[in-house]
């Protein structure tokens, strides 16, 4: 199953780019919030990018890290995007309700 | 046609790819659709999840490990069982732990309610359940254990697609 590395959290511009995992659950979101968090506080970005490109499965847990992010950066404007989103990964944006803070495009 | 299936597993994170997975396999013959598959999916992930995360508070595997006190770190002991049927073209599923229980089910059932905020969940995990599946019933008996039954017509994808 595909991990992430410390590479596919990137920076570009005033943007934290995150290239979530092929399986996003609990088992893996500690280590995805965890290095998000290292990234918003010494980098001083202010929007994240959540690209689902390479994501076949999200759970409740993917909601989990994407409402605790948008927490921490909506405070200084900061926004949220998600791109590439399959069909299944749209829906489960739109029944948590997530669809309304986040951007998808 | 009748078709039964049980599966034991440690209550550890590492196992939640495997039971979703494993439940997924069991449907494949019938051909569903990818939305089913992954309603299913998304579904037993939420379950197994809660079993291991409140069941049996395992909460290693969380990342965070500078954050995460020593008592939490060991793993409890505990299993899921995860059984199926699949009847009448109707699937079964039945997710069982033995663990701590749910002192108030209905609360626990409401959608962003969660007991450990600062695992930074979203609360959404019976909301995700009942949304997915057909139909979800929770059964919990505090200091013994939670079961949690879900019901879903298989055969329908095309129905919930051609909402949109």
């Amino acid at each position: 199953m595909g991990q992430i590395t410390a590479e596919d959290f990137q920076v570009i511009d005033n943007c934290l780019l995150i290239r979530l995992p092929e399986e996003i659950d609990h088992h893996g979101a500690g280590f995805i919030c965890e290095n998000a968090d290292r990234h918003l506080v010494k980098e001083e970005v202010c929007n994240v990018v959540f690209d689902f490109e390479n994501t076949r499965f999200m759970d409740s847990s993917g909601i989990g890290i994407i409402m605790g992010r948008y927490r921490k950066i909506s405070c200084f404007g900061g926004r949220v995007y998600a791109i590439h989103a399959d069909r299944q990964i749209q829906r489960i944006l739109k029944v948590s309700g997530l669809n309304k803070i986040v951007e998808v495009l | 046609m009748k078709n039964e299936m049980e599966i034991l597993f440690d209550a550890i994170s590492d196992n939640e790819g495997f039971a979703r997975v494993a439940v997924a396999a069991f449907v494949s013959h019938l051909d569903p659709t990818l939305e089913e598959i992954s309603d299913i999916k998304t579904a037993v992930s939420e379950a197994v999840t809660n079993c291991i995360i409140h069941g049996y508070e395992n909460l290693y595997g969380y990342g965070r490990p500078g954050e995460i006190p020593a008592s939490q770190r060991a793993v409890n002991p505990g299993k899921v069982q995860i059984a199926c049927l699949l009847e009448e073209g109707v699937l079964h599923i039945r997710v069982t732990d033995w663990g701590k229980g749910i002192e108030n089910v209905e609360q626990a059932m409401e959608p962003l309610f969660t007991t450990k905020p600062q695992l930074e969940r979203s609360g959404m995990g019976f909301a995700f359940m009942e949304a997915f599946m057909d139909d979800l019933e929770v059964e919990s008996t505090p200091g013994q254990g939670t079961t949690v039954r879900m019901k879903k017509k298989m055969g329908l994808g095309g129905w919930i697609g051609g909402e949109e």
